[in-house]
């Protein structure tokens, strides 16, 4: 028995590299060969429109990028909008979630109706928005809004960052319902059922069990949302490119405008260098909380 | 699917019990009965709300485009117009057949790579198991905009700029941890003993994973296959810059839809509707399933 086990061990070690090894040079040469072309362009003068200026150059990138307004501009847009989306899909998605967990009938049809926003592609629902919901005269908010006799706001003019965050969060929210849903799931009913016998009423359930036992489900929520967030793109790019001026460029939309449209390729490193950092505090904290899962 | 039916059962006699304990005295059937009414009305209130805008998308294909930039209404005369229009512009097809051969493409990849690792991972685990599942996820977290300009120069360098097999590469690569993290996930449930019988009985690894392991854990694959399709099917960052007008995709036609000058809402929301059908359908069938893959087995 030993033997065969040892042996086994032996063998399956081996069978284990051969099996794993696909997945794992390719994620290894996706994950490293453009990380360090990344880090190498970002210390270097290299604009595809000035081919003869090239050469090493140290920290200049960096320095040009962290003293341009258009970075800290961004920077500050992109906190506003993970901030705001988060809240707003966090608190939401959490009532929506006790809300969807109560019976009533059609609760299935209801649910999946709720989720749905999830599946549509970014492009659609941003065009949707912008053209079917937000459009200052033929938009159906306008409509609603002169129906009840207020003027109709032009959404993307005076308020455009708040009008992407309502899109973003509007694509987010079934995320977090989907998510806090399934963690509401393993919810033990007797629990609840004790608390209510003990003269609990539905508000102290909710801040003293169901809101505990969402607290795993609802900080993954965050750390996955705030990776997609810091990098949110399309919803920009079809809706206001950015603008007006800059008042809707995040990070994310900042470095494609250097990389794609200025063709600078240092400085669009630089700026990628620093998303990358960005994302990794997130990335730290969650990929420690999935480590402490797999143990379990 | 199951689990929420049980839960329902299970839950009904729990709730009237719980109301005839808390309130001995009050006439107890009206408070369940107006409760019960408030309680429908808000969730499909609220539900009804969430998904607005795609009904009003779905809506405003069907009418013509005088109708679908007039004041909202829901009483006009449906046409198929914007459909057939939006089919006899030839592209339509090629961004359609574009997006089907990427998503199923990457996916059917991303599988094959995956299987194998996922059966290693789950049936000969090593200490190195866990670190190498966590470091997959890890290179989830590389933000694309941080590595946007090499794999554009790389991709220009090697002609795969506005190629369908550049998208397929990236795509495959993109969900690849998810795809191995799911399929761990559901490899692990399998008892063990079946796939030891199976070798006891000569089998190879090959035949192991083909003949046992791939048919009882079929609904899993497919699930991990179809949130494949799904995420690759709305990627949109890596589509609108690495395509341009031959590989592009539906995501990037339904943008080219966003310059001022073209103002076709019935045509629009015609080709949109057309775009996420397929995958809303695919997302409600496995959305029990996928949040395994999209929280990486840390909520279940």
């Amino acid at each position: 028995m030993n033997k065969t086990r040892a042996s086994g061990r032996t063998v399956g070690g081996f069978r284990t590299l051969s099996l794993q090894a696909p997945a794992v040079t390719l994620l290894l040469l996706w994950m490293l060969v453009p990380l360090g072309m990344t880090l190498w362009f970002s210390l270097q003068r290299y604009n595809l429109l000035m081919p003869g200026m090239t050469g090493f150059a140290g920290l200049e990138n960096y320095e040009y990028l962290l003293t341009d307004p258009a970075l800290w501009k961004s920077m500050g847009n992109t906190l506003l909008l993970v901030g705001w989306v988060l809240v707003i899909t966090v608190v939401g998605g959490t009532l929506l979630a006790v809300l969807f967990q109560q019976e009533f009938p059609g609760r299935g049809v209801a649910r999946v109706l709720a989720i749905s926003p999830f599946f549509v592609m970014p492009t659609v629902s941003a065009l949707v928005w912008k053209n079917m919901m937000m459009h200052p005269s033929n938009g159906v908010l306008a409509w609603l809004a002169e129906s009840i006799g207020l003027p109709a706001l032009d959404w993307f003019s005076s308020l455009p960052l708040t009008s992407i965050v309502i899109i973003v969060a509007w694509q987010w929210l079934p995320f977090a319902l989907l998510i806090l849903l399934t963690a509401m799931q393993s919810l033990d009913d007797d629990q609840v059922e004790a608390a209510r016998m003990d003269g609990a009423g539905p508000v102290a359930i909710f801040f003293f069990i169901t809101l505990p036992h969402l607290k795993r489900a609802i900080s993954v929520v965050i750390m996955i949302e705030m990776i997609f967030l810091l990098t949110v793109f399309a919803e920009i790019f079809v809706t206001t490119s950015g603008g007006p001026g800059l008042a809707t460029t995040n990070l994310a939309y900042l470095i494609y405008i250097r990389a794609l449209l200025d063709f600078d390729v240092g400085t669009a490193s630089a700026g990628g260098v620093i998303a990358i950092i960005l994302a990794n505090i997130v990335a730290i904290f969650l990929v420690r909380m999935v480590a402490k899962n797999l143990e379990s | 699917m199951t689990t929420v039916r049980n839960k329902q059962l299970s839950s009904t006699p729990n709730a009237g019990l719980a109301t005839a304990t808390q309130a001995p005295g009050r006439p107890l059937v009206t408070t369940v009965n107006t409760k019960r009414l408030l309680l429908t009305a808000l969730g499909w209130v609220v539900a009804g709300t969430i998904f607005f805008p795609i009904f009003w998308m779905v809506l405003t294909g069907f009418k013509t485009e005088a109708a679908a930039i007039a004041d909202p209404s829901l009483i006009f005369s449906p046409t198929l117009d914007s459909y057939i229009e939006v089919q006899q512009r030839a592209d339509y097809f090629k961004f359609a057949m574009n997006s089907v051969v990427v998503a199923f493409g990457s996916t059917l990849l991303a599988l094959l790579i995956a299987i194998p690792s996922a059966y290693s991972m789950a049936f000969l685990p090593t200490k190195r198991t866990k670190g190498t599942l966590l470091w997959m996820l890890s290179t989830k977290m590389l933000p694309p905009v941080g590595v946007l300009v090499p794999i554009y120069l790389l991709f220009r360098d090697f002609g795969l700029l506005d190629t369908r097999t550049g998208l397929t590469i990236v795509y495959t690569l993109m969900n690849l941890p998810i795809v191995v993290w799911m399929l761990y996930t559901f490899f692990k449930d399998l008892p063990k003993d079946i796939l030891e019988a199976g070798r006891m009985d000569g089998a190879s690894t090959f035949q192991e994973v083909i003949f046992l392991l791939m048919p009882l854990t079929l609904p899993g694959i497919a699930s991990t296959g179809l949130l494949s399709v799904i995420l690759s099917w709305n990627e949109a960052f890596w589509s609108l810059n690495l395509t341009s007008s031959q590989a592009a995709p539906l995501t990037a036609y339904i943008a080219s839809f966003s310059s001022p000058e073209g103002l076709f809402w019935a045509k629009l929301s015609a080709a949109s509707t057309m775009a996420i059908a397929p995958i809303l359908v695919f997302g409600w069938l496995t959305q029990k399933q996928m949040v395994r893959g999209l929280t990486f087995g840390a909520v279940k």
